[in-house]
């Protein structure tokens, strides 16, 4: 059973990669943005085949490594 | 000799490398990336530092600044061109030189005094130096692991476009003084034409006598051949 | 509306605090000056309990221009040339997120520097953590590490040096401490002081967001099981942005444009507008609808108390906006006008047309409270140590089991993640007795030392407070500098326990009595009160950051040891003072005990002595001798060049260990050719300075005579083992 999981920073916390990245296609003629905010994607394949168990353990990996929750946030989505 | 080092925000070695191209009297222009065309020069320098904070990718960024279409055009008439640390990394991102700087096989930042084997000296930028001569450099660095695919590499080194590797005090190339992971223990590598030069480590920390035995000056010396 | 007991209480002030806040006002505060006044009465901002203290100690000579009070202290090198710098502390933030506290911690130094006028030239640090063992140590460590080096390398300032312990009284409550040191011409050096009224202040830098809303209250809160819930309080650092604003600031000032300047550090714009206010004694009028906001909808409480870091605020003189703008439009960087200096003397904030706070400045800085807090003398803990009833150990065993400790191993696992030689001018990395910056393209260097010894100050706060200035000061002797000043950071617990207090009152009373004698006056610091968890104080930590200076260039030398066959001789007697030892403590476990007492004649005698030496020439190579006693110096010494050292025994002690791991105080090794020993004997006689010849430099063997023998390369490699194994999982 195969999870992704996408960590991005909180929602109130300073960006400085998404700030340049978003600056900087701004500079090269892109209109109409509003902002980009990077993260960081895993893609984490299971031996499990109870989507719910599945799930709960993808999340403890997330709290427990691939997301500082003091400054990041985490979305967990089944991948088909 | 005209020269022009090119800063980008987050650029910290402009000022470091205009030291030593002072000293060695080039007339330097410092050319800030907004610019839309270059001063003549001989030789174009994309100095070290985090330019645009590293951020998204080691040089990303900074391949997309004004003044690197300019460097682009004069990459490609000839102009000699030197990219040392984030100006490798940025002389990769924006074509210049193929291939691709990896993050650190150690995962850290790697700041230290390394040695770097000449491995040949027929070309504009290590005419000065004895093929083998062995050279105390420093490497501050997060993303210097070399990386290309199996027919550039054989490319390099059969056409002799890497002119120096990391390797031991006495000059062996061996894993163990590898000090990033980087393929074959590739430090600098040149383009087909050999007109542009990127290199990890900093030739302009190694240039004065209070703190260095100033291997890296004939490098610049060299250029002036 | 009227504030609650519970909102006073969360804002950390007391209720006493808070009725003062009434009678000044004349009236309730609402929220927003509640959350004013208390960022600017807490511990942090307004040195509160620590202020009558600090006093005490000497902060001016002939060489300081700018002492305690400013971003950072200022003293006169010649030339024109001045150094500003200055030590502050991040250790609750960098306990809460490792990576980021220490990295704002080493953002925030900076701009304390360069506001001042300075290009920042050398970074330095002090960082403390728990015993090895805990189970939350590798993870502070690697991401302190990391956030150190990730700031400064991107920033582009080498962090030439610094000093790294472990200590399980750290556990829960480490210390981040960095130094920056930055060069200005004196005639041009930029205070906070506003001048002059209807004068724009000016907002430059990042955009503000919610970032460490009441950072400056956090760090004067001591932490509890409920810490976790602070959390999103930490504030993530932008080195790229640093940058930005360092170059942009500098460029502004070469022209003549502003009147003041100040960061805005802990407690962000309130602190940074009333200091500038207060210092020139006039009012300051903001517009917060003015304030560049990086989220929506933030409210004048959190643009006031918000700690987004890499800011600035300036006051510029009349008609000079243009010419700024354009400068920090180059840069990319946020430039509005959000206010003006006023002759009301009030601190008065609008938003949305309506005017949200009005305060009278005195009341937030002058009327800030003083307190004389109760202190018991520490209790001097001596003890009779009976080291004959102890299990006898080789000389050799407990050498590479000390020098093998997290705390005397090679620290090249932490100093390879700093560049060290970015701009070119580091003389002396780290690794030696103390660092060496050139001042750029001049003839002239000056050298940087930080140091700590909590384990003494602990065992007696008073003598640990003077002989963490005496080996400060050592430090910059033995590279061949001459000690100028220093700059201080001192972490203690609670202020409010008496007993802490008395740490504080008398670590102070020790570090006045050296500063006094030696003439190494205090420029600037900063106190980091309430380190403790649980109502568990740390260990007293004073940690100084001294500098000093080299008016030639062929002057510097370091510890390496230069040739085969030179000498090796001790300045200053050996008594064998066993207690408060890394010896007694790494092989015994044994705590307790008096430090070594510093006798102060003595070793101001012996470092003018070594100065004088240096200076004429005379010696190859020099090191202090400290904690670790005689052999790890040596050692150090030997690890330093490869070269081996064939050492003599000494005659009159009949327990070697207690010649070679005594830590007794003012003692240097210096390295000395053959030919030049008489005329060094005569200087020393001279001058009345004990030494004896201690070792001779050989290749390749490290032994003392008829004892033991191994090789150098063999010790290095003991050296070098703990933090590879440490972080080996990693």
């Amino acid at each position: 059973m195969k999870f992704s999981v996408t960590v991005t920073l909180k929602k109130d916390v300073l960006d400085p990669q998404g700030k340049v990245v978003s600056q900087t296609l701004k500079n090269m003629g892109v209109e109409n943005l509003n902002q980009v905010r990077q993260g960081k994607f895993f893609e984490i394949d299971l031996d499990e085949n109870d989507t719910s168990k599945g799930h709960d353990k993808v999340k403890e990996m997330c709290e427990k490594l691939l997301a500082n929750q003091i400054i990041e946030d985490f979305k967990i989505n089944k991948a088909e | 000799m005209r020269s022009s080092v090119i800063v980008f925000p987050g650029s910290n070695c402009d000022r470091d490398i205009a030291v030593v191209l002072e000293k060695l009297q080039f007339k330097n222009s410092m050319v800030w990336h907004k610019e839309t065309t270059l001063p003549k020069s001989d030789l174009i320098i994309l100095p070290g530092g985090f330019s645009y904070g590293d951020y998204l990718r080691s040089g990303a960024i900074a391949a997309k600044s004004n003044i690197l279409n300019e460097v682009i055009k004069a990459g490609k008439n000839g102009c000699l061109i030197i990219g040392i640390c984030n100006g490798f990394q940025i002389l990769i991102e924006c074509g210049l030189l193929q291939g691709a700087l990896l993050r650190n096989s150690g995962l850290k930042f790697v700041s230290k005094d390394i040695f770097v084997r000449v491995q040949t000296n027929k070309n504009k930028f290590f005419n000065k130096y004895k093929n083998g001569e062995v050279l105390k450099l420093n490497i501050a660095h997060n993303e210097g692991n070399f990386f290309t695919n199996q027919k550039h590499l054989i490319e390099l080194e059969e056409k002799e476009l890497i002119p120096i590797k990391y390797c031991n005090e006495k000059g062996s190339i061996i894993s163990e003084s590898n000090p990033n992971g980087s393929l074959n223990n590739i430090a600098g590598i040149l383009n087909k034409n050999k007109n542009i030069l990127g290199m990890m480590p900093h030739p302009e920390r190694m240039a004065d006598k209070i703190n260095s035995d100033q291997k890296g000056l004939p490098l610049f010396l060299s250029l002036m051949n | 509306m009227t504030i609650k007991n519970e909102q006073i209480e969360k804002h950390g002030l007391k209720l006493e605090e808070y009725k003062k806040i009434k009678e000044l006002l004349g009236r309730d505060s609402n929220l927003l000056e509640l959350g004013i006044f208390s960022a600017m009465w807490n511990e942090h901002c307004s040195y509160k309990s620590s202020k009558i203290h600090l006093k005490k100690l000497p902060t001016k000579n002939n060489i300081v221009i700018q002492g305690p009070g400013e971003n950072a202290g200022v003293i006169d090198i010649g030339d024109d040339d001045a150094i500003v710098f200055k030590i502050e502390s991040h250790n609750h933030p960098s306990f809460i997120e490792p990576y980021q506290g220490a990295a704002t911690g080493v953002g925030g130094i900076l701009r304390d520097v360069f506001t001042m006028g300075a290009r920042p030239i050398a970074l330095m640090n002090s960082i403390h953590f728990g015993s090895p063992e805990n189970k939350k140590t590798q993870n502070l460590l690697n991401g302190v590490v990391s956030g150190i080096g990730g700031y400064g390398n991107s920033v582009g300032i080498p962090t030439v040096g610094g000093e790294t312990k472990f200590n399980r009284t750290y556990n829960e409550n480490i210390l981040v401490n960095a130094m920056a040191v930055g060069h200005v011409n004196k005639n041009k050096i930029f205070y906070s002081k506003a001048k002059g009224i209807n004068k724009p202040v000016v907002y430059v830098g990042s955009k503000t967001g919610r970032d460490g809303i009441h950072g400056a209250t956090m760090a004067s809160a001591e932490f509890d099981e409920n810490s976790e819930e602070k959390k999103p309080t930490v504030q993530v650092g932008d080195p790229f942005t640093e940058k930005l604003l360092l170059e942009a600031c500098l460029e502004l000032m070469k022209k003549n444009s502003i009147i003041s300047i100040q960061d805005m550090g802990a407690a962000g714009l309130t602190s940074s507008s009333i200091e500038m206010a207060s210092k020139g004694n006039v009012g300051i009028e903001l517009n917060l609808n003015k304030v560049p906001c990086r989220e929506n909808n933030m409210t004048p409480y959190e643009m006031m108390l918000s700690e987004s870091q890499e800011r600035m605020l300036i006051i510029l003189d009349d008609n000079k906006e243009n010419e700024a703008k354009k400068i920090f439009d180059k840069w990319d960087l946020d430039f509005v006008v959000i206010g003006k200096t006023t002759d009301s003397k009030r601190l008065i904030l609008n938003f949305d047309d309506k005017k949200v706070a009005d305060i009278p400045i005195t009341a937030l800085a002058d009327e800030a409270p003083q307190y004389n807090r109760k202190w018991t003398t520490s209790k001097n803990k001596k003890k009779e140590l009976k080291l004959k009833s102890l299990k006898k150990i080789k000389i050799e065993e407990a050498l590479l089991r000390i020098l093998s400790s997290p705390d005397h191993s090679n620290k090249s696992w932490i100093t390879n993640q700093f560049d060290q030689s970015v701009m070119c001018d580091t003389i002396q990395k780290s690794g030696g007795d103390a660092a060496v910056i050139r001042i750029h393209k001049k003839e002239k260097a000056i050298s940087v030392s930080v140091d700590s010894s909590a384990n003494y100050c602990n065992a007696d706060a008073k003598i640990g407070g003077k002989q963490i200035i005496c080996e400060n000061w050592r430090n910059l002797i033995s590279v061949g500098s001459k000690p100028l000043a220093i700059t201080n950071c001192l972490n203690f617990g609670s202020p409010e326990k008496p007993e802490v207090m008395g740490e504080f009152v008398e670590c102070i009373e020790g570090m006045k009595e050296a500063c006094e004698f030696l003439n190494f006056p205090v420029v600037s610091g900063n106190v980091s009160f309430y380190n403790e968890t649980n109502s568990k104080s740390i260990f007293p930590t004073p940690v100084i950051g001294g500098i000093g200076i080299f008016e030639n260039l062929k002057k510097i030398i370091n510890m390496k040891s230069k040739k085969v066959g030179n000498l090796i001789i001790i300045i200053g007697k050996t008594l064998g003072h066993m207690e408060q030892t890394t010896f007694m403590r790494d092989i015994y476990s044994i705590n307790e005990g008096c430090p070594p007492e510093v006798n102060l004649v003595n070793e101001k005698n012996n470092g003018l002595a070594v100065s004088k030496l240096i200076n004429d020439n005379l010696v190859s190579s020099c090191h202090d001798v400290s904690s670790g006693g005689i052999i790890v110096a040596l050692a150090e010494m030997s690890m330093a060049s490869m070269l081996g050292l064939k050492i003599v025994k000494p005659k009159k002690f009949k327990d070697l260990n207690e010649y070679f791991y005594a830590e007794d105080q003012g003692r240097y090794l210096l390295e000395i050719e053959r030919n030049n020993l008489k005329k060094i004997e005569d200087i020393l006689k001279k001058n009345n300075i004990f030494f004896e010849i201690i070792a001779e430099v050989q290749n390749d063997i490290f032994e003392v005579d008829k004892t033991f023998s191994i090789k150098t390369k063999e010790l290095f490699d003991y050296s070098n083992k703990w933090f590879k194994n440490f972080n080996a999982v990693n």
